[in-house]
């Protein structure tokens, strides 16, 4: 009786029924989609796999210029209008992958938006105006160094509107009506038909400063600011992205004023920047500013506080740290340092789609059905046992999608399906392991009370021993591989973690419950482990409670005997 | 009582003992003409890589209204050279081109379109740039790599280097002949089948783990008795896991077989095709090699250790004293009355180590002739039983 008192198999049955009832809440709450969230390949859609390569030749790519690469392509995805559009990496260093997913129908030219290169330039202002109540202050340029220089942010007012914008009449094409058109819009001119965009244009609309499309820099602009709190209409650009060398968010040395950003630029750009500035620095507000415009969109627009000659500068906006970084990251890889190499793209409809994931759960259900009929034909009750674990298994798999869809955006790919369909197997063959262990243990004359215990005890060992190798695998993949092989190699990791929990906290613990039934101890033919059938004699003691069962039978009594010893009793019966 | 599971206890007793430790040449010899065959096809035919690992563009078309002549007729016109085209069951056309351009892609997509009146919507489409597969297998062969050496540390800490080694080996020989056959039938080689033989790594040394584990088992102690060599209890292990074996194979491969059915039957090709197929093979040789070459293989090592030389030694003397005991015994048979049979009993269980030392130097005197005709069934009759006593009393 000791031995299997240690055991307390309720114990592990309540703690897996409060981890089932759990997820199952977590997953099944009403109001929530209950169905784990569909990779592309089975709902349909178009993915683009995007291979980011360091434009100068050497080097790996750094970790800011992917995210900045990111940032630029989630913005022009965003751009296209297109909902639940996804744009992730995987990998890291010289093997990472920008993956940009897309569902729904086929799209062509997705890929050729996303790969172009983002485009960085700087354009003079000729109008700014703000959508913002209460606009916030813009920053300066300073040349640098520049010990005398404080900052001046200068004071914004809501309409800056310059009281003679210098408009050039110019024949107005027969183009479609400006005041219905989407930022950028450009003109080769500053054309009335500008000015009637500019004039129409409402940046507080969302729509209207998604950005993502790349302007012409040789094209008058007009367009908003990334957050949509200003609109401008500037000039074309006078220094591209590719001239400036560097750019370094920084503490001014004096300390004072918050982080700055130093520029620096090549010859060209210095002396565009040069003479620029020297044109804008008496010119009143706000065109004394100039743009830089990432993308379509208007990033910051500082105002020139003195002639940049020696191309080096300095924007002071008393900005935070991170602010600071972040802009920048725009100016330094604004013009994507990476090359962007469209590796692969795949389309597929979703009649596809949903054929495949048909295919998918035929295959499960199929395979499923057929390790169950195995089970019960080969291990009568112990394959019932098996086969409820395996629905556990099931169970506990589904909801951990479910979940893991809705929080983290985790997608079952059919590679992903392939994979639970093959741990069907594999989490079988855990139970396999463990019953052939309780049958070793009967053929060497234990009793089944004794076996189911002995048996467990080495089957254990070499469950966890397996099923870590089957872990280390999945973990190794899922870290070095990318598409694919990583959904595959995921759901392979967690179903063997599922393995393992259903094992020790459900059949192992059920065995242990029919180890104390008498039914099962008796070892009728139904249970799988009779010893005749695994070729040996009954033991003295089985025989006993055998006849014991017979003799009360037959004198039709009510059964209310305690349960019987559970003492070994193997090597007597030889 | 059924034929194969009464087998399987004899198995498990020893009472049938297939010597495969022993004739482990002839396995070699199987698995050398297999592997051959596989490096042949490796080297000679080489793999048929599919277009994510060459670039190039596939396109899938509903196939309702058009044959797989009028879609190469149109993929040609469209300015694809030398499509491939084949039919995907009964449902869908697959053509295969080299590396297009997104603009050639789009022409072909519109021309499919037109010719199997359909939208382009429809059309699956996949372009793969050339540099990208050589990315991919990279990837795959750093996990390999990565996936061996955690491997070989965790199972030199849980069992010992020389298993370690011998599961490894087992490991190559699977994925060898995996990629072997499909190097001489010829199948296309997709990243699903990359993923097939990466989880296959996975289940031949979950197959491999399981035979081990109870190697370990039986050979416990081997050292402090004389009846057996570390090869006759590592067979015995082999015996007495087989059934296992045979049933956790056949649980894993089930589903694998149901994938491949759905996945050829229904869809033609793809993913889980690709994928099943690589699985199946590799499985089926993972279970192979488990028995029939990482234990033969690891004693091969073992044997070579100086303290199992000499237990070896040990359990030939003592074999060789038995058998002289009972020609000696059949002399006297022939001569006079048949005095040693009733202490048979006595002797074949109760035969403790000492006792069978003492057997050399001539002490007991009594052995019988079934002994001498089938030498595993002493071992495997009390082994078991001395381990899991001996277990039981430690926890």
């Amino acid at each position: 009786m000791a031995n299997v008192a240690k055991v307390r198999p309720w114990r592990s049955l309540i703690l897996l029924l409060v981890i089932t009832a759990g997820l199952c809440a977590w997953a099944f709450w009403p109001g929530q989609s209950h169905t784990p969230r569909l990779g592309l390949d089975l709902q349909g859609g178009t993915q683009v796999t995007l291979v980011p390569k360091s434009a100068n030749g050497g080097g790996d790519v750094t970790p800011e210029q992917l995210e900045q690469s990111v940032e630029i392509i989630r913005q022009r995805v965003n751009g296209l209008g297109v909902s639940e559009a996804e744009v992730t990496t995987q990998g890291s260093g010289g093997s990472s992958a920008i993956i940009v997913s897309v569902p729904g129908e086929n799209r062509q030219g997705l890929e050729q938006q996303l790969s172009q290169t983002a485009l960085l330039d700087f354009r003079p202002v000729v109008l700014e105006e703000s959508s913002a109540p209460t606009p916030a202050p813009e920053p300066s340029v300073v040349p640098t160094p520049s010990p005398t220089t404080t900052k001046k942010a200068k004071k914004g007012s809501s309409a800056r509107t310059a009281t003679t914008p210098t408009p050039t009449p110019s024949p107005s094409a027969a183009a479609p009506d400006p005041t219905k058109m989407r930022p950028p819009i450009q003109a080769p001119t500053n054309s009335e038909f500008l000015q009637r965009a500019y004039a129409a244009l409402d940046c507080s609309k969302p729509e209207n400063y998604q950005g993502g499309t790349p302007d012409k820099p040789e094209e008058w602009l007009v367009t908003c600011s990334k957050d949509g709190s200003a609109k401008y209409l500037l000039e074309p650009a006078f220094i591209r992205g590719t001239q400036v060398s560097d750019a370094q968010a920084q503490l001014p040395q004096n300390g004072a004023g918050g982080w700055q950003v130093n520029l620096t630029f090549d010859t060209d750009g210095a002396k565009a920047l040069a003479d620029v500035s020297t044109r804008l620095v008496p010119l009143q507000p706000p065109k004394n500013q100039f743009g830089i415009i990432l993308d379509g969109l208007v990033v910051s627009s500082p105002y020139f506080q003195e002639p940049i000659l020696g191309g080096t500068a300095s924007i002071n906006g008393n900005f935070t740290n991170q602010q600071a970084k972040d802009l920048a990251n725009v100016l330094k890889y604004g013009a994507l340092p990476v090359n962007l190499q469209i590796a692969e793209i795949t389309s597929v409809s979703p009649t596809l789609g949903a054929d495949q994931l048909k295919a998918g759960l035929i295959a499960g259900a199929l395979g499923l059905l057929l390790v169950v009929i195995y089970l019960l034909l080969y291990y009568r009750a112990l394959g019932i046992v098996a086969v409820v674990s395996l629905m556990e298994a099931a169970l506990l798999t589904y909801t951990v999608f479910v979940i893991l869809g809705r929080t983290v955006g985790l997608a079952l790919t059919l590679a992903g399906v392939a994979g639970a369909i093959v741990s069907i197997g594999i989490t079988a063959d855990s139970f396999v392991v463990y019953f052939e262990r309780i049958r070793d243990d009967v053929r060497e004359r234990k009793s089944l009370r004794v076996a189911c215990e002995t048996g467990w005890s080495k089957a254990r060992n070499t469950l966890l021993a397996a099923d870590f190798v089957s872990f280390l695998a999945a973990a190794i993949l899922y870290f070095i591989s990318v598409g694919n092989v990583r959904g595959f190699a995921f759901t392979l990791g967690l179903t063997t973690v599922i393995d393992v929990v259903v094992a020790f906290l459900f059949t192992r613990p059920i065995v242990a419950l029919l180890a104390r039934s008498k039914w099962f101890t008796r070892g009728g033919p139904l249970t799988g482990v009779s010893p005749e059938r695994l070729g040996v004699e009954p033991s003295r003691e089985l025989k006993e409670a055998r006849a014991e069962r017979a003799r009360r039978k037959h004198k039709e009594e009510p059964v209310t005997a305690g349960v019987g010893s559970g003492t070994s009793s193997e090597g007597e019966s030889e | 009582m059924s034929k194969p599971t009464s087998l399987a206890s004899r198995l498990y007793r020893g009472d049938v003992s297939y010597d495969i430790v022993g004739s482990r040449k002839r396995w070699y010899t199987v698995s050398g003409i297999i592997l051959l065959l596989a490096l042949v096809g490796l080297f000679g035919r080489g793999l048929n890589f599919g277009i994510e690992f060459q670039g190039g563009a596939e396109f899938q078309v509903p196939s309702a209204n058009c044959s797989v002549e009028s879609v190469r007729t149109a993929a040609q016109n469209a300015g694809a050279s030398a499509p491939i085209v084949t039919s995907l069951g009964d449902s869908r056309i697959r053509v295969q081109t080299e590396e297009l351009t997104p603009e050639q892609s789009k022409a072909v997509v519109d021309s499919l379109a037109t010719t199997c009146q359909t939208t382009a919507g429809e059309i699956k489409i996949q372009l793969v740039g050339s540099t990208w597969g050589a990315e991919i297998t990279k990837k795959a062969l750093t996990g390999l790599a990565v996936f061996l050496l955690a491997v070989t540390l965790f199972l030199t800490i849980y069992f010992e280097w020389r298993m370690a080694v011998a599961a490894i080996i087992a490991l190559i020989h699977d994925v060898v002949i995996t990629i072997g056959i499909y190097a001489l039938v010829g199948f296309e080689v997709t990243p699903a089948t990359v993923i097939g033989i990466l989880t296959i790594l996975g289940f031949s040394l979950y197959d491999t783990v399981v035979v081990f584990d109870k190697v370990k088992e039986n050979t416990r102690g081997i050292l402090g008795q004389s009846r057996m060599t570390y090869s006759d209890a590592a067979n015995l292990a082999v015996n007495q896991t087989i059934v296992r074996s045979l049933n956790t194979s056949i649980v894993a491969l089930l589903p694998v077989a149901a994938i491949l059915f759905v996945g050829a039957g229904l869809l033609g090709a793809g993913t889980l095709k690709d994928l099943a197929l690589a699985l199946f093979i590799g499985t089926a040789a993972g279970t192979y090699s488990s028995i029939f070459v990482a234990t033969p293989f690891l004693c091969q090592m073992k044997e070579r250790e100086p303290a199992m030389k000499a237990l070896a030694a040990r359990v030939a003397a003592r074999k060789a004293g038995q058998e002289r005991k009972a020609s000696e015994k059949a002399a006297k048979v022939v001569s006079g009355g048949p005095s040693g049979s009733i202490s048979d009993d006595v002797a074949s269980d109760d035969g403790s180590d000492e006792a069978a030392a003492a057997g050399v130097a001539g002490a007991a005197a009594v052995a019988t002739e079934t002994r001498k005709e089938r030498p595993h069934r002493q071992g495997p009759r009390n082994q078991p039983k001395k381990q899991s006593r001996s277990k039981r009393g430690k926890s």
